[in-house]
């Protein structure tokens, strides 16, 4: 078996009936790991003994426990904003070097439990702030397909190691669009999960709002493999939901027919680039050629959706940063007082990005300007979220380019936040309005990865997964950058 | 001293803590007196991926203490994160409530003197304790370092705000007490103001006679963090008579924060209002707003028991004193006693003479409760059914009570024990009273030329005869009898 060219619902499925072993898998991996990620830099820490010693464990278990195993041997990398008791947790921050938690998240404890080895933590934008990868406190992650060039993010890593085949499997966070535009640009698949849908007890909050973990995978069907595993109610996070969970697998081979395309003339208008619209609707003519309907539709808060999300997402991060103060854990800086611990600790411990926005976050939430901003882009969020139930009376999806642009290059954009904001403009909407999506790969523009997205109503994910297949039908396969020729 | 043209205006803050066995957000036990951080986890410690849990224990004693004081529950209500760094505020803001409390507009009857009124509860909200801070000097800044300890971080709270309508120290107090008094009723806290299960931070200020205007517009003082109720009114009394003296010099009273000095009875200034804190309050996005059915409420409602007021209504039909039922009603014990007793001994006025004098006065000496009584409720009324059936006199009664005090028996036992029994056999205490007669005949003729004095001389000399066994009744008609014959 060609263990890097198999997918991994087929690695799980060779290790439950004992055709390799666990060990065998995790090593071929730690293996690429090793050769590769010198360079393109998508981990943080790898874990070599605990996962080998995982997955030794797992081909010690008798063969009718490893059998119920729905992940039994595959290899995970997991985004480092999410909480794992045998690596350190950093966020991507300074203020966090080196931390270990004393609890894993609900997320990884499930998908563990169902067989998955920690292998890595991956790189990310510090905290989750960014679309680049490159606010990470211990350097940017490159692109696997363009070296020159920048993951997306905030959950480039992941999204990273993914491309290059460094595990089969990651979990990410999205906040805005940090699995979905980093999935686009390293032309993978990534979905944000419903909001409530997974556990988000052990994720490391950003914006609590809009925070949700999800699946990254070379396939449709390896992200459905995962997210059924992480899905569904945790006694300890009190936003999950007890909705049942779907059964993601059973129909995803069958597609959906007739199925109504809500088209929004506002995510494809100004702002995107014409390349990427090219893809995205020369893969809607290919599938209307299937029996699929376009219909256009209109979704008029839109143009708010940035502004409102940049309140909204740096006013509850301020509120979830506060703790990093250096009293009880992560970094210290020196100080001659208790002010003065506060501020030396903060200044140094966070980045730029992570600054700013704890900043714009404050100002939102002070008196006196509470109600005209924090106020009111709560209004606006229930607004969009109003938009999308109005669309889904008529279509069963909506599409989108996932990002408006091809991954840009490393650099580029360092010094203009604006711009770098502009990148989320496709993808904020869905956490602003709770909704689950999807980005899987629609083509390339110069060789460079395009991905398209699908936003469906609360808890459609079956639905989202199985028209992601129907893509995955109608664009040609990549030929993946790193892989052996 | 006070001004006549002024009339003192004060409101007060009470926080309780709530007995709940499990903090509020997480399983930690709510406990006093564990070894420092030994009561806490990943939740009350604020440790980064921790995610809050509301314990609908401490909803449902809230919501119990505030029917209590007849407050209006709100059915759909919020939390909030009130936020400020100190390091005994580990998530480094609060979960509380702001601008949608659960329960408003309540009521307490306070008797201060002969005077009564209401005192109205404006609003009553939830939030978590924070920790505590043990400083190696006398402050945080004065000391080389604190150690923190955050058992009590994340320990239920609920806020009590009442209207400013107490207008004296006296009726502070009062007010005070009727809250204690009625918490104690529900069950629902410790109410030990010394261990800070109760707090209360007291609002005073100087209303010109006439004044129309807003009461929040009068600069107010803010006296912190009080600790006892005696306290609460020595701080009021200083506070008005420093705010007289002020005003009579022409001088401006400053909205602020102060302290109170317990050793010199002043208050202090701590901070202006001016440097107050922007607590940036919005909604807390961990938490679902807290929805509470109309039928639950009910229910709390109807588990409620007989309530302080109610209790004086039952007692003043009982035809007891009105001195003695605020005695009663303010001891639940005591309460408990009565009721218990009105069991066996249905003359009320019998049971309250006793328990109110003797059984008090020995309880206080021995320095015990009601609840603690080595006399119960059943032994004291067969006391008095031995005293009412003539077996014993009041005297022997009130000497076999203490005996029943120090030695735990019951009244028959003690009285076969020591043969204590009343003599009331006329044939044994006419020979008695034959001899007395024989043996006074300077009384006797006394008595017979109309000094009614002289009777009780013989009945005394009949009564040390039989070691005060005889009963007096029995004694004083034989004499009559045989002198007047």
């Amino acid at each position: 078996m060609d263990t890097l060219a198999t997918s991994a619902g087929e690695i799980a499925q060779s290790v439950r009936v004992g055709d390799v072993s666990a060990e065998h898998i995790v090593n071929v991996y730690l293996d690429r790991i090793r050769r590769l990620d010198g360079e393109l830099h998508a981990l943080l820490s790898v874990d070599e003994a605990g996962a080998r010693a995982a997955a030794r464990m797992l081909d010690s278990l008798p063969a009718e426990q490893r059998t119920r195993l729905p992940l039994a041997g595959v290899p995970l990398v997991v985004k480092d904003n999410i909480l794992t008791d045998r690596l350190p947790t950093s966020a991507g921050s300074k203020i966090l070097a080196g931390f270990y938690s004393p609890f894993q998240a609900t997320a990884v404890e499930r998908a563990v439990a169902a067989g998955a080895v920690v292998v890595a933590k991956g790189n990310l934008d510090e905290f989750g702030m960014g679309s680049s990868t490159e606010h990470s406190a211990f350097g940017p992650t490159r692109n696997p397909w363009a070296r020159d060039r920048v993951p997306g993010g905030s959950s480039g890593g992941p999204a990273a190691a993914i491309a290059a085949n460094l595990a089969p499997l990651a979990l990410g966070s999205d906040t805005g669009g940090s699995i979905r535009q980093p999935a686009a640009f390293c032309g993978i698949v990534g979905l944000k999960p419903t909001y409530g849908r997974v556990s988000r007890f052990g994720l490391i909050a950003y914006a609590s709002s809009l925070d949700q973990i999800g699946p990254l995978a070379r396939t449709v069907r390896d992200a459905g493999l995962l997210l059924q595993v992480i899905s569904g109610l945790d006694a300890r996070d009190a936003t999950s939901s007890a909705e049942p969970v779907a059964d993601y697998l059973a129909e995803l081979e069958y597609p959906l027919r007739g199925l109504r395309i809500g088209v929004p003339s506002q995510y494809f208008g100004a702002g995107i680039e014409p390349e990427v619209r090219s893809v995205v609707m020369s893969v809607l003519d290919r599938l209307k050629a299937g029996g699929a309907q376009t219909v256009e539709i209109n979704l008029p808060h839109t143009e708010y959706a940035i502004a409102a999300y940049y309140l909204i997402a740096p006013a509850e991060a301020s509120s979830n940063l506060s703790r990093f103060d250096g009293v009880r854990y992560g970094f210290r800086a020196g100080a001659s007082d208790l002010v003065s611990l506060y501020q030396n600790t903060r200044a140094e411990g966070f980045g730029g990005e992570v600054v700013r926005r704890v900043l714009l976050g404050t100002h939102a939430l002070s008196a006196g300007y509470y109600d005209q901003y924090y106020v009111k882009a709560q209004k606006v969020r229930a607004l969009i979220r109003r938009d999308f139930m109005e669309a889904f009376a008529e279509v069963d999806v909506v599409v989108t380019p996932t990002a408006p642009e091809v991954p840009f290059g490393l650099g580029s954009r360092r010094d203009d936040p604006l711009k770098m904001y502009q990148s989320d403009i496709c993808t904020v909407t869905a956490n602003l309005a709770g909704l689950p999506a999807v980005s899987v790969p629609a083509g390339f523009v110069e060789g460079l990865p395009v991905g398209l997205q699908f936003i469906g109503p609360a808890y459609s994910e079956a639905l989202l997964l199985r028209a992601g297949r129907m893509v995955e039908e109608v664009v040609e396969r990549p030929r993946w950058p790193l892989d052996e020729p | 001293m006070a001004d006549p043209s002024y009339e003192v205006v004060v409101g007060l803050e009470v926080h309780v803590e709530l007995k709940t066995k499990s903090k509020m957000f997480c399983g930690c036990a709510n406990a006093f007196g564990a070894g420092p951080n030994t009561n806490t986890c990943p939740v009350c410690l604020g440790m980064p991926g921790a995610l809050p849990v509301l314990n609908r224990e401490a909803v449902r004693m809230a919501v119990a203490a505030a029917l209590a004081f007849n407050c209006t529950i709100r059915q759909r209500s919020r939390f909030d994160r009130k936020q400020y760094f100190y390091p005994d505020l580990p998530k480094a803001y609060q979960i509380s409530q702001y601008d949608a409390p659960f329960a408003e507009w309540g009521s307490v009857a306070i008797r201060s003197g002969s005077t009564r009124r209401t005192v109205r509860i404006r609003r009553i909200h939830m939030e978590e304790d924070a920790g505590k801070l043990n400083h190696l000097g006398q402050n945080l800044q004065s000391s080389a370092g604190s150690l923190v300890d955050l058992n009590r971080a994340g320990v239920p709270l609920i806020e009590i705000v009442s209207e400013p309508d107490m207008s004296s120290a006296d009726e502070a107090r009062a007010y005070l007490n009727e809250l204690r008094t009625v918490l104690s009723y529900v069950d629902v806290s410790d109410l030990r103001m010394e261990e800070g299960s109760m707090r209360c931070d007291a609002n005073v200020s100087m209303k010109p006679v006439g004044f129309v205007g807003s009461l929040e517009d009068l600069p107010r003082v803010e006296i912190k963090n009080v600790n006892s109720v005696r306290n609460v009114g020595r701080a009021i009394e200083y506070e008005i008579a420093r705010q007289s003296r002020l005003l009579a010099a022409g001088e401006a009273i400053t909205k602020e924060t102060r302290g109170f000095n317990d050793a010199s009875a002043r208050t202090y200034s701590q901070r202006s209002k001016e440097e107050a804190n922007d607590y940036r309050y919005f909604p807390e996005p961990d938490l679902p707003p807290l929805m509470l059915t109309g039928e639950w409420i009910a229910s709390v409602k109807a588990g409620l028991p007989t309530l302080p007021d109610a209790w004086r209504e039952r007692l003043t039909g009982m035809g007891i004193a009105d001195q003695d039922i605020e005695t009663l009603v303010h001891d639940p014990a005591q309460l408990a006693f009565l009721t218990r007793c009105l069991e066996y001994e249905s003359d009320v006025r019998l049971v309250t003479t006793w328990m109110l004098s003797d059984m008090l006065r020995l309880l206080n000496a021995a320095d015990l409760t009601f609840a603690e009584s080595p006399v119960g409720p059943e032994q004291l009324a067969e006391l008095l059914h031995l005293i009412g059936d003539g077996t014993l006199s009041g005297r022997m009664g009130k000497e076999l009570l203490e005996n029943m005090f120090a030695t735990g028996k019951s009244a028959k036992t003690l009285i076969e024990q020591l043969g204590m029994a009343q003599i009331t056999d006329d044939r044994v205490l006419r020979e008695q009273v034959t001899s007395v007669i024989a043996d006074h005949a300077k009384v006797v003729e006394d008595y017979r030329s109309g000094k009614a004095k002289a009777l009780g001389f013989l009945v005394g000399q009949v009564m040390k005869r039989t070691r005060g066994q005889a009963s007096p009744e029995v004694v004083n008609r034989l004499l009559r009898e045989m002198l007047d014959e």
